[in-house]
């Protein structure tokens, strides 16, 4: 259902009128309350009122996940610790973990995206939503929570883990709708599988997945495995969480919530915007929060935007799926190759199951590719020369997809280690 | 006649063999004979077991990857020229063998399995030459199986 309509519908120009008056006190408010981000626009020579149309927005210098650690923990926060409702932290992959705060109204906004979020994967008022997001300090689990709280939806606060306690409540409180990682669902099939249970004949009709590159491979897999519709929902803690956007029941594009948060593609190399359609990292600035607004925050997420109108009726701009991150795109040879591409290619393979592992060497000058797949039991062959046979057209359709060849080394099933959140798909051994 | 036989699918780790053969061992399984191909990546392991649902059971129950097949298993005679009198009716036949492996002897005789592509022309082949096809419970009686 369309949560907002007055403002999920509204008319282009309007939204764009909104959006430069909020830029416009947002970039006032953080340049009065947040230092550390007044300097950078000293440093640029970029004051407030420079801002007066959305084309200024290139002037303002950007924030990175950089200046949270440098502010760590609560540096960049623009009201007292007391007005602080909540704190959210990031996993921290790379180094310290990073802190968000959020006051009242900041936990207001935040519902309100996430209900059209649900909204755009086919909730409404009644929906039945079993969220196996973690919860904690990791967004997913509260955002989703209050999102559904928000709408009047059901909610079972499930949390992550536990996957045959999962399997139960799917089976006997009627979920009708299940958000968790793309990578958790598929781990859902399988232990369902195991266990003799088919997930299709459940009333579950609609899966809000992310928080994780996936493909649209991997939806079809979901989708049929679970007979269900699966969107793509998008948002990162020092954005807000999740409800940043989320792909409506078309199914090609997630829809920004762009009167709150106002999206930009840039050249990661250069910094320079990109032009309308063209790939690059998506940039955001938050209009409506206050405890920790964000002016320019790279997220590193690579996407493109697609302004035609969508079917749905709603206006919000829509953008692509994630095709990977500046930070874990590898550079293979020389070639840009992000662990999605691979996952697509083994999907297409018959037989073969999406839990793989790849391994970078150095091998003297050269790069070396080897990727771990899991066989399945169903095609797992007495004869070696059928399983050599399906390694080489891993390896073709590799070759074919990416221009790169790879050893494909074939492992036992469920030797790969299997994750209830986001899920390790590198290990880079090269010391370069 | 087909016999049914125990294909494993295995990595090339160090000790994985051995696993393989405890699980069997506490599920009280007797190997009677067993091959295995590899490549450099993986194996694969090929048992004639005396009780191959239990088998396949132990081993799934322990996460291996394990399905049962199907070879057909032949009797010669023990001495040479035995494995010879039974190459010849694949030749004539033009039967294309996918692998072979002893199971042993017993009384003068000697036990082949194999596995072909089309295994139902191959034990009319073999029947039609004289060459004897073995039954589970030819095998039974020999400790075979």
């Amino acid at each position: 259902m369309i949560w907002n309509p007055e403002a999920e519908t509204m008319a282009i120009d309007q939204r764009k009128e909104l959006q430069l008056k909020r830029l416009k006190e947002i970039v006032k408010y953080v340049y009065e309350k947040m230092p550390p981000y007044r300097e950078k626009m000293d440093k640029a020579g970029v004051k407030p009122q420079d801002i007066q149309a959305l084309a200024d927005l290139p002037k303002l210098p950007f924030l990175t996940k950089a200046d949270m650690r440098e502010n760590y923990p609560f540096g960049l926060f623009t009201v007292p610790m007391e007005q602080i409702v909540r704190v959210h932290s990031s996993s921290g992959t790379t180094g310290k973990p990073t802190a968000v705060g959020y006051i009242k109204e900041d936990i207001e906004v935040w519902a309100e995206v996430m209900a059209r979020a649900l909204g755009c994967g086919g909730a409404s008022p009644g929906t039945v939503i079993q969220n196996a997001y973690g919860y904690g300090m990791f967004t997913g689990g509260l955002g989703i929570h209050y999102g559904g709280e928000r709408m009047g939806c059901t909610i079972l606060p499930a949390s992550s883990g536990q996957t045959k306690r999962q399997l139960l409540y799917l089976q006997d409180f009627g979920s009708t709708m299940i958000t968790c990682t793309p990578s958790y669902a598929l781990y859902l099939c399988e232990v369902a599988e195991e266990e003799g249970i088919d997930i299709k004949s459940f009333p579950l009709k609609y899966g809000v997945l992310g928080a994780e590159p996936w493909s649209e491979a991997m939806r079809d897999k979901i989708q049929e495995k679970m007979g269900i519709l699966a969107t793509d929902i998008y948002g990162l803690s020092e954005i807000i969480g999740p409800g940043v956007g989320n792909e409506c029941l078309e199914q090609n594009g997630l829809h920004i919530f762009d009167d709150h948060f106002l999206p930009e593609i840039i050249n990661p190399e250069t910094g320079e915007p990109l032009p309308p359609g063209e790939q690059g990292e998506l940039v955001i600035t938050t209009l409506t929060k206050t405890a920790f607004p964000g002016v320019r925050f790279r997220t590193r997420d690579i996407t493109s935007l697609i302004e035609e109108p969508c079917a749905c009726g709603r206006t919000h701009v829509r953008m692509k799926r994630i095709s990977g991150r500046t930070d874990d795109m590898l550079i293979i040879r020389g070639v840009n190759v992000f662990p999605s591409q691979i996952e697509s290619v083994l999907l297409e393979v018959e037989g073969v199951e999406p839990h793989y592992m790849i391994y970078l060497r150095r091998e003297g000058a050269l790069d070396d590719m080897e990727i771990h797949v899991e066989i399945s039991e169903n095609v797992f062959s007495d004869e070696v020369k059928k399983l050599e046979a399906l390694e080489k057209k891993i390896k073709q359709e590799i070759q074919a997809i990416l221009g790169l060849s790879a050893r494909i080394k074939l492992v036992e099933p469920k030797s790969i280690e299997r994750s209830m959140g986001k899920t390790k798909h590198v290990v880079d051994e090269r010391q370069i | 006649m087909k016999v049914q036989q125990l294909s494993i699918f295995l990595e090339n780790k160090s000790g994985r063999l051995a696993e393989i053969a405890n699980i069997l061992a506490k599920a009280a399984i007797n190997i009677r004979a067993a091959t295995l191909a590899d490549t450099s990546d993986f194996g694969v392991v090929r048992l004639i077991v005396d009780d191959v649902d239990k088998a396949v059971g132990a081993l799934h129950n322990e996460g291996i990857t394990a399905v049962k097949t199907e070879v057909i298993v032949v009797e010669t005679s023990d001495q040479p020229g035995g494995l010879s009198k039974v190459l010849n009716v694949i030749g004539q036949e033009s039967l294309n063998v996918e692998y072979l492996y002893s199971l042993g002897t017993r009384a003068e005789k000697a036990y082949i399995a194999l596995r072909f592509d089309e295994p139902d022309k191959a034990i009319q082949s073999f029947e039609k030459s004289g060459v004897k096809v073995s039954t589970k419970e030819d095998l039974k009686a020999q400790n075979l199986a």
